[in-house]
């Protein structure tokens, strides 16, 4: 942890967005990870991504498990809410939260032991019911906190700092979450922000469970020679051949955008997703050919980032409930539980 | 962008702000923190090493160092740098015992200084520890020049004056006073092994205007032979309305003195619109406090006399285009008054130097002077100070006088004056731990300490009063945390980097950038915060190893906190005191004559 505080320094003009708040706003305590730690580059696309969206702080909820990532809710956004659960248990807490509350943008951080080992079966169901929310994976193959073992992503063979090698198969959180139905599916790098910005920003924008699986290097335990989560195994690794831009509600208005080609998915919101590049075939909306280039991708060694999968005409828990459109939470008392005499009529219909 | 070579020591001399600006590159922030440290003597020492006379340059600098102090670009206002200094200076303790010591075995040579001034008193102290016998020739009874003569005491008390002065001169110099030179040609007779010339600019300019010299009696002075009179007490009062045409820093100190011997109604008269005023902000607003009438777009047109009493002045009144270059009369008006201080500016004269000594003389018949050696077209004879090159200030003389001495010392040791070290640079980790540093690091927000001045009421009592009454104790305390630290330098090792990004991430003046290299004019729009401000370098290190990008600083507006040191997990950022070494005419000799004694002026205060 840094000896004092970020400063603030009072240069003018610092840039403000449509709220009048600069980014120093949307920052939040200063961070107690290792130095370069792979998070605190996640933290910072966080806060770079919703004061460009000039997302109200207090319209923004933040959730976490344990984790060394589950720790940064705390370094981005001080004006948001925060629930900080217990291990493994960040989705069902948001699930309830979202049930009551539809109106906040709900951010979930969590981390590749906390998503893929004890909490797997939640964010299985979450991604089911297709909770509406960000839901970001810092992953660094390993459990950072408790000393560097081998997490449920580490690649086979992949080698910790001291001893054996990895021989257990990685759960990989995209192909799971293709194969489980979800409907944003996104892999970046926290060493990129140019295109990690622009996928959360598109994920706040997605009606639905947004998975994004972020490797995100563990400075301490895993940046050695033989890790395949490594700032140096990345940038040799990774392939960027699907680009997307992110173009809010205001610009359509402003810039008509060129027809060349470009896949365009309009968000629930009006918002435009705009892929700039795919690989010749490719098709986001297409589960199956997505799923085969990145396992063929996979199998020549490399890692492919990008917005991945989008399917933004399923509906989100909200929809198939069929829920008012007013959050619960602001239901007068009365109206959100009718009391005994209507109970009992609902529940005659299902004798 | 080529990648920055940080192993010149001018990289990183311009990054400390505050010391490039200043002509005698004054290690500003070294002895900021000393002050902070509560070593008084060390900071007094370290200022004196470059600028010699920390007290009086305290009070009367022109302060070059404050509108390049990188705390005014933060937050808009800079460091009070010239106060500081006189708070090493007020609470110094006895230095004698630290100051260079003077040789009893002389060298065997002489050097002949014509004026006792900022510059040939700086001669004087960098030759005297080398051995050298030094002869001052000074036209009054005391020394100090301009120092004396032109500042008024209410802004540079005597006994601080006195104590720099005679400290020099009592390490030895020879000082023959009222011995004005009538003859350059006499002296060389004398047979000095060197001569230095600093006579300054002792002729005030003339305003040959109608009535100009119709008195019958004398009302209309010259601005600084008036402060003269005003010094040696040969004037002890003015009339009660006194105009004074011109708004240098000497007509700034016509007005207040003017105040101080009897005038009630001044008014200091100027041709042009206030941004073109010469004076320095802070002399303004000084005399402006004291009530004196600033009056501008007047342009003199006569005097107005009766019967061969002057009673007022006549001007036109202006009205100036954009930009103030052309200017028309709207009317013109008389303004009564009792007497009339011309501080228009002044100029060199050497009626005294014969044109037959192989000395030449240029434009504005100005000698020829070189702008390194200081050395005239005559071998063996120097210029500095205002003598050398027209009226600038006093830190400028100094560090005329360093340069000369240098070139003195070559010239008696037959080495040629060409022949100087260049600037050397001392770089030092200051990490003492795991995010502990040597300096304090933390931004601290106070605004820029208020000098107080003594009351109205009682100001005007005595001419001697020194107004600026300098900075409390908690005031120094708040002002030195105002120090950015410019001199701990951000240093980069490229092939450490391992381009995480966590310095980007916590940097809070957005100054850091990793990103593909291009040319300068591409590279600035691209960076995380634009770089707008030219003046200011850009740093571009080498390739790094994972990418071959490049990380790129905008040393603009660096507050070096130190935070991109403390979250880069390989070291590759580290924060590195910076010591500019600086060549004076002991440190030559040390290195190539070896003849310094152990203690001699080339020692360096270490902070």
């Amino acid at each position: 942890m840094p000896s004092i505080t970020k400063p603030l320094i009072p240069l003018s003009p610092l840039p403000k967005n449509d709220l009048g708040l600069t980014i120093r706003d949307y920052e939040g305590a200063m961070s107690t990870l290792c130095a370069g730690c792979g998070h605190d580059s996640v933290t910072a696309a966080i806060v770079h991504a919703f004061w460009e969206l000039s997302t109200p702080p207090h319209h923004i909820a933040k959730l976490s498990g344990i984790g060394c990532s589950s720790k940064t809710p705390t370094y981005f956004v001080r004006g948001a809410h925060g629930f900080n659960s217990a291990h493994g248990r960040m989705v069902p807490i948001a699930t309830g939260a979202i049930a009551a509350n539809r109106e906040l943008t709900y951010i979930g951080i969590s981390g590749d032991g906390d998503s893929l080992s004890i909490g797997l079966g939640h964010l299985m169901h979450g991604i089911r019911r297709n909770v509406k929310m960000i839901y970001i994976i810092e992953n660094n193959g390993v459990y950072g906190l408790t000393k560097g073992q081998m997490s449920a992503s580490a690649d086979i063979g992949s080698r910790p700092k001291k001893g054996e090698a990895n021989l257990l198969a990685p759960i990989d959180p995209v192909t799971m979450g293709l194969s489980l139905g979800a409907t944003f599916i996104a892999r970046s790098f926290s060493g990129d922000k140019e295109q990690l910005v622009p996928i959360l920003k598109a994920a706040a924008a997605h009606n639905g469970f947004a998975l994004i699986d972020v490797i995100s290097p563990c400075v301490t335990f895993n940046d050695h020679e033989g890790s395949t989560k490594s700032y140096k195994f990345m940038r040799q690794h990774e392939v960027k051949e699907v680009e997307t831009d992110f173009v809010p509600i205001r610009a359509e208005i402003r810039a008509k955008i060129p027809n060349d080609g470009a896949i365009e998915v309009a968000m629930h919101d009006g918002s435009l997703v705009r892929f700039r590049s795919v690989p010749k075939g490719y098709d986001p909306h297409d589960r199956l050919k997505v799923e085969t280039y990145i396992r063929e991708r996979h199998d020549r060694g490399e890692i492919v980032t990008g917005l991945l999968y989008v399917d933004e005409t399923a509906s989100e828990i909200h929809e198939l409930n069929a829920t008012p459109p007013t959050a619960l939470a602001k239901v007068p008392f009365a109206t959100l539980c009718p009391g005994s005499v209507e109970l009992a009529l609902i529940q005659e219909e299902f004798r | 962008m080529e990648p920055t070579n940080d192993q010149d020591p001018s990289y990183y001399h311009q990054v400390v702000d505050c010391q490039w600006a200043c002509p005698a590159h004054t290690n500003v922030p070294g002895y900021i923190r000393m002050i902070a440290q509560g070593e008084f003597d060390d900071a007094y020492l370290l200022n004196r090493q470059s600028n010699v006379f920390p007290g009086i340059l305290g009070r009367t600098c022109d302060r070059p160092c404050e509108p390049a102090c990188r705390r005014d670009r933060v937050d808009g206002s800079p460091v009070a740098i010239c106060r500081l200094k006189r708070v090493a200076s007020d609470l110094k303790g006895d230095i004698a015992d630290r100051l260079p010591e003077i040789p009893r075995e002389k060298n065997g040579k002489r050097v002949a200084c014509i004026g006792s001034g900022p510059s040939a008193l700086t001669v004087a102290n960098d030759l005297l520890p080398l051995g050298y016998e030094v002869v001052m020739f000074e036209q009054f009874a005391k020394p100090g020049g301009l120092m004396r003569t032109n500042i008024p005491e209410f802004r540079l008390p005597d006994r601080v004056l006195e104590e720099e002065t005679q400290v020099i001169l009592d390490m030895g110099v020879e000082v023959r006073y009222n011995t004005p030179i009538t003859s350059l040609r006499a002296l060389l007779d004398e047979q000095f092994d060197a001569i230095f010339i600093g006579v300054g600019a002792p002729r005030g300019k003339e305003l040959d205007l109608p009535g100009r010299h119709d008195e019958i009696d004398s009302h209309i002075f010259i601005g600084i032979d008036w402060l003269e009179s005003v010094a040696f007490g040969h004037v002890t009062e003015i009339g009660e309305r006194v105009l004074i045409i011109g708004v240098g820093n000497t007509a700034m100190d016509c007005c207040r003195s003017s105040r101080r011997l009897g005038g009630r109604d001044i008014k200091v008269m100027a041709r042009r619109p206030r941004e073109y005023f010469k004076a320095s902000p802070w002399e303004l607003d000084d005399a402006e406090e004291e009530g004196v009438a600033i009056i501008v777009n007047h342009a003199p047109k006569r005097f107005v006399l009766d019967n061969g009493k002057l009673v007022g002045m006549e001007f036109e009144v202006l009205e100036w285009d954009e930009g103030a270059r052309h200017a028309t009369v709207l009317d013109s008006v008389i303004i009564p008054c009792d007497d009339v201080i011309l501080a228009i500016g002044q100029e060199n004269a050497f009626p005294w130097i014969e044109r037959d000594l192989g000395m030449e003389f240029g434009e504005w018949d100005m000698p020829v002077v070189d702008t390194v050696t200081m050395q005239s077209t005559r071998s063996g004879v120097f210029f500095g100070g205002d003598a050398a090159w027209g009226p600038k200030n006093i830190i400028w003389a100094v560090a005329h006088g360093h340069e000369a001495a240098i070139s003195i010392n070559n010239f008696c040791n037959d080495i040629p004056l060409s022949e100087r070290l260049a600037m050397g640079m001392n770089l030092v980790s200051q990490k003492m731990g795991m995010n502990e540093w040597s300096y304090h690091n933390d931004y601290n927000p106070s605004p820029r300490q208020k000098m107080s001045h003594v009351e109205l009421t009682k100001r005007f009592e005595s001419l001697d009063l020194e107004v600026e009454l300098g900075f409390s104790v908690e005031q120094t305390v708040r002002e030195v945390q105002r120090c950015l630290n410019c001199d701990v330098q951000t240093a980069f090792n490229a092939p450490a980097c391992i381009e995480c990004d966590a310095c980007i991430d916590i940097c809070p003046v957005q100054c850091l950038t990793i990103t593909s290299n291009g040319p300068e004019e591409d590279l600035r729009t691209r960076l995380s915060a634009p770089a707008t401000n030219r003046s200011q370098a850009l740093y571009v290190s080498d390739d790094l190893p994972q990418t071959g990008r490049v990380m790129v600083k905008d040393e603009n507006v660096c507050v070096h906190c130190g935070l991109c040191a403390e979250r880069c997990p390989t070291a590759a950022w580290d924060m590195e005191l910076f010591d500019l070494q600086i060549p004076y005419a002991a440190s030559s000799n040390f290195i190539r004559i070896g003849t310094m004694s152990p203690s001699g002026a080339g020692d360096r205060v270490r902070s």
